[in-house]
């Protein structure tokens, strides 16, 4: 629901950097995105142009790398894969578990074009 | 599909996706949060409420699971014993600061318009207009929405989800994010759980559990002054441990705040 606000942040952080950089366009934008961080990849997706119009990141193609929800157990300390609303031990079913992987909502890298 | 939003990218043809950078072109790595921008206002706010001793902590629940009447009772039982404030999230209305006034505690409504949650920069505009000298608890209650809420710091301490009886007790399992995002969970309106057969706590604790959360879950009914002590004890316990910290000039954050995410970056 909140996806395009999300994505406007986004667009200004892209922005800046291209500014730092001194560049002309952007060429592509990299995201991390996790089951649990609480924005769906896909209503960014489509968030994106919108938010993107008549900026410096216009052309830009947006890449979400859509990360697996992972856990570590600390009791029996496997790691293993977990549904979202399931976070347990998948080796040992234990609920005690630490997540290392899931949650990300990530500005990975983006790539600039700096000559025309 | 086209060529401008990435919706062309698949798995199967993402190696395609990035041949390695030409000429002209530079790759800057970034990692940062896509709600840097509200990190840092909630940062700000942290310090704000730190320097002023205040203990901050974000009610989030559904719409009407009963946020505005466990504050309510909390007033009644606690205004001589702390100083209150509560800031109010609503879409529209001064309906709920109305309430929180009328029990004679400050209150700032913030009206959303048509968003569906707080963000930092919203409460620190409300914060203009409350002074937090002399203040304990400064209550933040979020707009009712069992999703975009728990995505945002607002500077908070501690965050508190709210599930009333009358929901369903798998809202844990359908709600995730929400859930594994609150310190401590309140079970609202337990009065009722005589005449509801279909609200087992012990299956909502066991999907909290299933979210690897040891947040602990108070049973209440704020109504009906049941199990108000768990709630009111939680508090005070609270407010201590942050009296604690500022002395130390330390802060603490909400258990999965943001800040999680930077102790698991996967490689770029």
């Amino acid at each position: 629901m909140h996806e395009l606000s999300v994505c406007q942040a986004l667009i200004i952080q892209v922005q800046e950097i291209a500014k730092q950089h001194d560049a002309l366009a952007v060429k592509l934008i990299k995201l991390q995105i996790g089951p649990l961080s609480g924005v769906e990849a896909s209503l960014l997706e489509n968030a994106f142009p919108l938010a993107s119009a008549g900026t410096v990141a216009e052309n830009a193609v947006l890449y979400i790398d859509r990360l697996p929800v992972r856990v570590r157990c600390q009791q029996c300390g496997a790691e293993t894969e977990a549904a979202a609303n399931r976070l347990i031990c998948g080796q040992c079913g234990d609920y005690h578990t630490q997540l290392i992987s899931g949650d990300e909502m990530l500005l990975a890298s983006v790539e600039l074009t700096k000559e025309s | 599909m086209c060529n401008t939003c990435g919706c062309n990218i698949t798995p199967g043809n993402k190696h395609f996706a990035y041949k390695p950078v030409e000429g002209g072109t530079t790759a800057v790595s970034v990692l940062k949060n896509l709600l840097a921008k509200n990190d840092d206002q909630a940062v700000h706010n942290r310090q704000h409420f730190d320097s002023h001793g205040v203990l901050a902590i974000n009610l989030m629940s559904s719409p009407g699971s009963g946020k505005t009447a466990l504050l309510e009772a909390t007033i009644d039982a606690l205004k001589h014993e702390f100083r209150i404030a509560v800031i109010e999230g609503d879409l529209e209305t001064e309906n709920d600061a109305d309430r929180i006034r009328a029990k004679g505690v400050p209150a700032i409504q913030i009206t959303t318009g048509s968003a569906c949650h707080l963000d930092a920069h919203m409460v620190h505009d409300a914060l203009h207009s409350l002074p937090l000298e002399g203040l304990d608890i400064l209550f933040i209650e979020n707009v009712g929405n069992l999703v975009c809420p728990a995505s945002f710091d607002l500077g908070q301490h501690r965050n508190i989800t709210l599930l009333s009886v009358t929901e369903g007790d798998d809202k844990p399992a359908k709600y995730p994010v929400m859930f594994r995002a609150a310190d401590a969970i309140v079970l609202t309106k337990t009065d009722l759980l005589s005449v509801l057969d279909d609200f087992d706590p012990q299956r909502a604790e066991r999907f909290v559990r299933e979210l690897a959360s040891n947040a602990p879950m108070m049973h209440l009914s704020a109504r009906k002054q049941i199990g108000l002590d768990v709630w009111f004890d939680w508090l005070r316990q609270e407010l201590h441990a942050q009296r604690d910290r500022v002395n130390q000039g330390k802060t603490a954050r909400p258990k999965i705040q943001p800040e999680g995410v930077q102790l698991h970056v996967s490689t770029v």
